[in-house]
């Protein structure tokens, strides 16, 4: 064994500290908070408690469904569009659709507000043509929208590089073996683009589940989420525990959720070579 | 049909920016309002100027990516090098196993994980109030670290790794062959990482919430605590001028990018 392969070992050892510290202990603390009280003794009553948020995971799961599903409608055909295009207009193209999560998105979720409000851009503009108002603010319909709104960007972006990768020749060969559009569409692009939608699906699900400033300004705190849950355990009642066992519960959710759509995946993938 | 996905395409870009446009348009309003626009006047601008607090969580955003930025380069590039030549396999699954969960944790229950951590070691050594400048130093860091790893690793694989060895029995020291033989390739990745690192440290809003103290507030944390009053359209100059500094910044990277493609084909030539 040379000295070079003892350094460059060596040379991953301060991140593993570090990970260990930072990234493996907190999980741990979780863990703890959730199981004990304030004398640090075992306990079941953090999660009895969770019974009556049962309304908050419901809703929060049913709101972040929503804004994924119309998310894969709205991103799904943006995608096809850019990623057949040219190199340079791809860029382009790829490039405004990241421009906006640049901007801070709380200012984002904030523009929204000012935009949806009674009072707000949109009711102005009607009441000026004469028309009646429409109250969209602090409805289920504005919360779901401001969850669309910012991560949309995280379903567009996925979906294109599988479908950028896709190999022209493929659908070429389909065509030539006289498949029609549709059945270009439904053999070759979209099984293809499974995994780009895969990802997609986690990259939006799981921080609309998570959320707590959209449905505070966009919901006007009538809809609380899971996310609006934890806040307020750890930044206005300081019940940490709660908060942790929360947490907990969040996380073994996603995890679930992920593994599940894992398996869609790739079972979709072994139907393929059938 | 490929009219109906164009059109689609457009009305989606519309939506994107719609916000975006409201605000740089509200930013020039003259009465305070973010709803009726009252005609254009430079006034916020001038008010945001005078409103050091807002500017001094500027400056303080500023410090803590540049620096949470720098760290997490330096450790995340040798951790990288580290995991590559990890010979154990399991315990290179293990690494990137813990790698990753910053990325698909949700941010909340990283940000909440990381203040109990703090919280908890606080009580064992009974010093009231740790949340602050260094706790947030820490938190960026971490969640930094996974972006510069991953932007790196990819690099690394492109390596012949008889380079190294070559430079070695040549009578290079390990180090300096390091810099000399690997270093050079994997730089773009660094640097992609280290560009990732910092504009996610400076727009974190979930993660810094919950690890920041009082004394040491960042940008996102000001907007916040603004927003949960009415806010005054100085804020939306704010967002305009620094949107408009990003725009800048994008499109001289992809006029220099275009450009080097250029050079390189020209080369091909030749």
């Amino acid at each position: 064994m040379n000295k070079s392969s003892i350094g460059a070992r060596l040379a991953a050892a301060p991140y593993l500290v570090w990970s260990v510290l930072f990234v493996v202990a907190p999980l741990l603390m979780v863990v703890y908070y959730a199981f004990t009280d304030d004398s640090g003794n075992f306990t079941f009553l953090n999660f009895a408690q969770l019974g009556s948020y049962s309304d908050v995971f419901v809703r929060s799961i049913w709101f972040s469904l929503i804004a994924t599903v119309v998310c894969l409608v709205l991103a799904y055909p943006v995608a096809y569009l850019i990623a057949m295009r040219h190199e340079r207009t791809q860029r382009v193209l790829v490039m405004l659709i990241m421009l906006p999560m640049w901007m801070n998105f709380l200012l984002r979720t904030y523009s929204w507000m000012a935009i949806l409000e009674d009072t707000g851009v949109i009711n102005s503009i009607l009441s000026k043509l004469g028309l009646s108002p429409v109250h969209m603010i602090n409805t289920p319909g504005a919360v779901i929208l401001g969850m669309v709104y910012n991560y949309l960007p995280y379903m567009i972006l996925p979906i294109y590089s599988v479908l950028a990768k896709l190999e022209r020749s493929m659908i070429e060969a389909a065509q030539d073996l006289g498949a029609n559009r549709w059945q270009v569409f439904t053999r070759i692009i979209l099984p293809h683009s499974m995994p780009g939608i895969a990802s997609g699906l986690t990259m939006v699900f799981v921080p609309s589940v998570s959320t707590f400033y959209i449905s505070q300004k966009l919901g006007g705190g009538k809809f609380d989420l899971i996310g609006d849950t934890i806040e307020r355990q750890f930044q206005t009642s300081y019940n940490y525990h709660l908060g942790a066992a929360i947490s907990f519960v969040l996380m073994v959710l996603i995890l679930v959720c992920m593994a599940a759509l894992n398996k869609f995946a790739a079972d979709d993938e072994g139907g393929l070579l059938i | 049909m490929k009219t109906m996905i164009r059109i689609y395409t457009v009305l989606v870009y519309v939506f994107l920016y719609l916000p975006i446009a409201v605000m740089i348009l509200f930013s020039f309003n003259s009465i305070n309002s973010t709803g009726v626009f009252g005609g254009f006047s430079l006034r916020w601008y001038r008010e945001l100027f005078r409103d050091s607090e807002t500017l001094n969580a500027l400056k303080n955003s500023i410090i803590m990516a540049v620096l949470s930025s720098l760290i997490a380069t330096v450790v995340g590039t040798a951790a990288a090098v580290g995991i590559d030549k990890m010979r154990s396999r399991w315990l290179k699954s293990v690494t990137l196993t813990v790698t990753n969960i910053p990325m698909v944790n949700p941010e909340i229950v990283t940000g909440v994980s990381m203040m109990l951590l703090f919280v908890f070691a606080s009580r064992l050594v009974r010093i009231s109030g740790v949340l602050g400048f260094w706790t947030l130093l820490i938190a960026h860091v971490t969640f930094n670290l996974p972006y510069v790893i991953l932007s790196v690793l990819p690099k690394l694989r492109q390596i012949d790794p008889h380079l190294q060895e070559a430079a070695q029995d040549l009578g290079c020291p390990p180090l300096k062959s390091f810099f000399l033989a690997v270093f050079p390739t994997i730089v773009p990745g660094v640097l992609t990482g280290a560009i990732m690192a910092f504009t996610l440290s400076l727009d974190d809003f979930v993660i810094s919430y919950f690890t920041n103290g009082p004394e040491f507030q960042t940008l996102p944390i000001r907007i916040f605590s603004m927003t949960k009053k009415r806010v005054t359209p100085d804020i939306y100059s704010l967002s305009t001028m620094l949107f408009a500094a990003i725009l800048l910044l994008l499109i001289i990277i992809n006029v220099l990018q275009a450009q080097s493609e250029k050079q390189q084909s020209k080369k091909k030539y030749y």
